[in-house]
């Protein structure tokens, strides 16, 4: 194979020629969709690529039984818009990193990618992440053989879960080349509720409660003022205060019901104002956009907790490091945004958020920080023993991405 | 005995039985072996009761370190280890081994915290999965995954098997809904996977533990996602002059955007025996009957069914009745789910659990027809019809071996033709010994050693859970290239 070359193979048998060859030559490889995430992760040493983005096409889709699989290189946009014109959608609501980090655009984030980074959005807290709604894939290992895993029914539990378990592994134990997923019916009807300029502790009580309710709140967030302004709504990036908010989504009927009762359980956070259908789904574009993180540079954590530990964790992080500090996922997900500095505040965000039992990823900074701390979440001597094995069990000559997670693996 | 081959003893090990015993006793208390012949006997057999092992010894540890005590020595000793909740696996995932030492996790049945805040249980992983539901119930929350057999079955035990149950439709199954792991290894070392948060930021193991039937580890812990209630939740029931039409209805109610919490589907002989048994009001002059489930406040409940009668009047329902009381919806879920139970009354059962694309509903039933017709069995149908999970009961007489090795090739071929048909072997019931030979017309070789690579990954010298999942020759084999 060619050094400094890009390879698009048009498909599967093609993709799995290629990975035998670089396994033959024991040439290291990135590998990608539409590289819209290339600047996350640790900085591959790699000089040789492989793109899935020419295997593009939805194979199947099915809105009665609530399944679509698409191969790899599908563009995410296509599969929303044909959802959308079925009424239905990825319930998981796949989040945006692409120009969070200064990605490449072409193309936009490939539906491949967005199950090897396991991207999920602002719903995941109600309806599951990306790894939930992932059914069966098709995907190549290190050697080149072509695996398959699950398939395209909602319950399988013959063999092991090897498509979740590649989930999340950001192409460093194969390269997917088919996805097949669970889709579901878009609500009819979404409101969010507002509360302005609650203390973190108040709002991620207030996330709490209202998650704690029956009314299957889909959305919860509290945004500082700093992150308002970037929001793209003119009137709520004006407002210069914190914003929380809540969205539930449901059949029309059922919405002035769940928003009222909603009100009267969370009065005494404060003042609460509404946001009707259309400017609701606006509102949590930006938040599944993740528009309130974007047109910085400055390094930017997320941070995973127990969400009743996030404001705690939070107050504790700001005694010790400069940051701003925003919550979804009910306080559970936390983006900390912090001033440049060499180690991105690595050494004294894990100290502190060790104590939290909490787990923490650099999302965004410049390589040479990412080459230099743990971008992933450091792990104990037992686990990472287990995926070195993995590693090893899918890819022995570590030619997929190597050390994009960890170094050596 | 039929049909299933098993894995053979090693005549070393058991040549050393006593004392291996005699080493036990000095990592666990005395009274947590069972070594006396009655006492190991209740532990021989699972719920696929045609097949029994008498295992060496039993432990039932009541701590997470006696677990890593006795898997060290296991390791050290080359003894294998089967894993064991209530015992109720219906794919012999249980079964013992001669020469393997059952560990037990009955004993480990403590609720370790409790969080509502952030809406998660800590629970040891023998207590049972209602008994969860229950330990969070006065405040209004519950765990989702409900398989009918949640008085019994343990969370460990729902965990090695990924289980379902009906209001999996709407929740997830098991692996939706847990958050993290203890677990002990082999080796004896303890690993945690997953924590107290939501998809933390590297390689998630927990997916592949999940559904591994014991095979990769022993769990001691479970940290699982509890929900708050529904206002209120209520069946309606929809019977049919065919399959074909239930079906149909199934479609449509989801092609409206409505997704039940759940939607079950019976036949017309599984209809009888379950009225007989739970006199839930079910019709008996309709071919197929759907009970579908709802939630939400009065009036939400008033107007989803409203919906969804007005869906199914398209397809001519010959009957239509909603639940009307707390009591009656209890007799409409009782009747379903101790389906197995009554049918088990009234005859010995093969309990299938292949699963299929929805729209080839008709097209299942109708071979399952003609397979049991072909072998002179009869079949009574139950399943999940929201995600096309079938239960196809092969009623057989276990005492005539003939009639018993007809019902094991009807199963296969059942199974079999859910897999044509694009669906899969087992939807939440596991592989175990039972559906281990038939991997491979799902599975092509290079799949198989895949999953085989990776369960050496946990567990390389192959001691947890022996004989099952993979077929015994590809494991031969791949062990024999590893060597
Ligand atoms: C009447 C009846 C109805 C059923 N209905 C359903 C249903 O609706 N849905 C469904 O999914 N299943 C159902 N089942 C199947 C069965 O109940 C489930 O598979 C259940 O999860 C098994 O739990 P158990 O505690 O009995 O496990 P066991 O039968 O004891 O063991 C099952 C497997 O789990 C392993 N195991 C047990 N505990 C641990 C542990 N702590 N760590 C690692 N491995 C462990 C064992 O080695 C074995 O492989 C039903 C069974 C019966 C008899």
């Amino acid at each position: 194979m060619y050094v400094n070359e890009t390879y698009l193979p048009s498909g599967e048998q093609e993709l799995a020629a290629l990975i035998a060859q670089a396994a033959g030559e024991k040439l290291p490889l990135e590998i990608c969709g539409n590289r819209t995430k290339r600047n996350i992760g640790r900085p591959l040493q790699t000089a040789t690529r492989v793109s899935t983005g020419q295997m593009r096409g939805i194979t199947l889709y099915e809105p009665t039984e609530l399944v679509l699989s698409a191969k790899a290189g599908t563009p995410l946009a296509e599969i929303e818009a044909l959802l959308e014109k079925n009424n239905q959608e990825l319930a998981f609501e796949p989040c945006h990193l692409d120009q969070l980090s200064g990605g490449e655009q072409q193309g936009g984030a490939t539906i491949g990618g967005v199950f090897a980074v396991n991207a999920s959005g602002p719903r995941r807290v109600l309806r599951g992440s990306a790894r939930d709604h992932l059914i069966g894939v098709r995907a190549v290992n290190g050697m080149g053989e072509i695996v398959k895993s699950g398939g395209r029914v909602m319950k399988n539990v013959t063999g092991y879960d090897l498509a979740r378990g590649i989930a999340g592994s950001w192409g460093t134990l194969a390269v997917l080349t088919e996805v097949t997923m669970k889709v579901l019916p878009k609500a009819e009807d979404t409101r969010s509720l507002l509360f302005l300029n609650l203390p973190d502790e108040g709002a991620v009580n207030a996330m709490c409660r209202a998650m704690g309710s029956p009314f299957e709140v889909s959305g919860t967030v509290h945004l500082p003022a700093s992150f308002v302004e970037r929001l793209s709504m003119p009137d709520i990036a004006k407002l210069g205060q914190p914003v929380t908010a809540l969205r539930i989504e449901n059949f029309a009927s059922s919405l002035d019901y769940r928003t009222g009762r909603l009100h009267e359980a969370l009065q005494p956070f404060g003042a609460i104002y509404e946001l009707d259908d259309a400017r609701s789904r606006a509102f949590w574009r930006d938040i599944r956009n993740l528009t309130f993180l974007t047109g910085s540079d400055w390094p930017l954590w997320r941070i995973s907790t127990a969400p009743d530990k996030g404001a705690k964790l939070v107050s504790a992080l700001k005694a010790q490091l400069e940051c701003t500090a925003a919550y979804e996922w009910s306080g559970g997900l936390i983006w900390v945004e912090v001033p440049p500095a060499t180690d991105s505040g690595a050494a004294v965000l894990r100290r502190i958020i060790a104590e939290f039992g909490a787990d923490a990823m650099l999302v965004r900074a410049n390589a040479t920080s990412r080459a230099a701390i743990d971008v992933f979440q450091p792990l104990p001597e037992v686990n990472m023993g287990l995926i070195r094995r993995l590693k090893e069990a899918f890819d022995p000559q570590r030619i997929l991405s190597p050390g994009r997670m960890y170094a050596g693996i | 005995m039929a049909g299933i081959a098993i894995l053979k003893p090693r005549a070393d090990i058991l040549g050393k039985r006593s004392a291996i015993v005699n080493a036990l006793k000095k990592l666990v208390p005395a009274r947590c072996i069972v070594e006396d012949e009655a006492g190991r006997r209740a532990f021989e057999t699972d719920a696929l009761t045609a097949y029994k092992q008498m295992p060496l010894a039993v432990v039932l540890p009541t701590t997470t370190e006696e677990v890593s005590r006795v898997l060290s020595f296991c390791h050290l000793a080359g003894v294998r280890v089967v894993a064991r909740g209530a015992g109720t696996s219906l794919c012999g995932g249980a079964l013992p081994a001669e020469d393997a030492i059952v560990l037990g996790l009955s004993r480990m049945n403590r609720v370790l915290e409790v969080n509502l805040e952030s809406r998660y249980i800590r629970v040891e992983t023998g207590i049972t999965n209602l008994g969860v539901s229950r330990s969070v119930a006065p405040t209004n929350f519950f765990y989702a995954p409900d398989p009918s057999s949640q008085l019994a079955c343990t969370i460990g035990g729902n965990i090695a098997m990924n289980s379902g149950g009906a209001h999996c439709l709407k929740y997830g199954v098991t692996v939706n809904n847990v958050l993290g792991l203890k677990m002990v290894m082999m080796n004896g070392d303890i690993v945690e996977l997953g924590g107290t948060h939501l998809d933390a930021s590297g390689y998630d193991l927990l997916p592949l533990v999940i559904g591994s039937e014991g095979q990769m580890g022993i769990v001691t812990e479970a940290t699982l996602r509890i929900l708050r209630n529904a206002e209120g939740a209520r069946p309606m029931m929809l019977g049919f002059d065919s399959s074909e039409a239930a079906g149909a209805c199934v479609s449509a109610i989801i092609a409206q955007g409505i997704v039940p919490v759940a939607i079950e589907f019976m036949d017309k002989p599984a209809i009888k025996v379950c009225e007989e048994f739970a006199h839930a009001g079910y019709p008996l002059d309709v071919e197929a009957l759907l009970i579908i489930e709802v939630e939400g406040s009065e009036a939400e409940i008033a107007n989803l069914l409203g919906q969804i009668d007005r869906i199914a009047w398209d397809f001519a329902p010959k009957f239509v009745k909603r639940s009307e009381s707390e009591a009656e919806s209890a007799a409409i879920w009782k009747g379903r789910k101790a389906a197995f139970g009554a049918i088990g009354r009234i005859s010995d059962y093969y309990c299938m659990d292949g699963v299929i694309p929805l729209s080839k509903l008709t097209q299942a039933l109708s071979g399952i027809a003609e397979i049991c017709a072909k072998h002179r069995l009869q079949v009574a149908n139950i399943f999940h019809a929201g995600d096309g999970n079938l239960h196809p009961l092969i009623l057989y007489n276990a005492n005539d071996p003939d009639e018993k090795a007809r019902a094991e090739l009807a199963g296969e071929e059942i199974l079999t033709l859910c897999v044509e048909l694009g669906g899969c072997l087992t939807g939440e019931h596991g592989v175990g010994i039972e559906k281990r030979e038939l991997m491979s017309t799902q599975f092509n070789d290079v799949d198989i050693a895949q999953q085989m690579r990776v369960k050496s990954v946990f567990d390389p010298d192959w001691l947890l859970n022996p004989g099952k999942v993979f077929p015994l020759k590809a494991q031969e084999a791949f062990l024999a290239r590893v060597r």
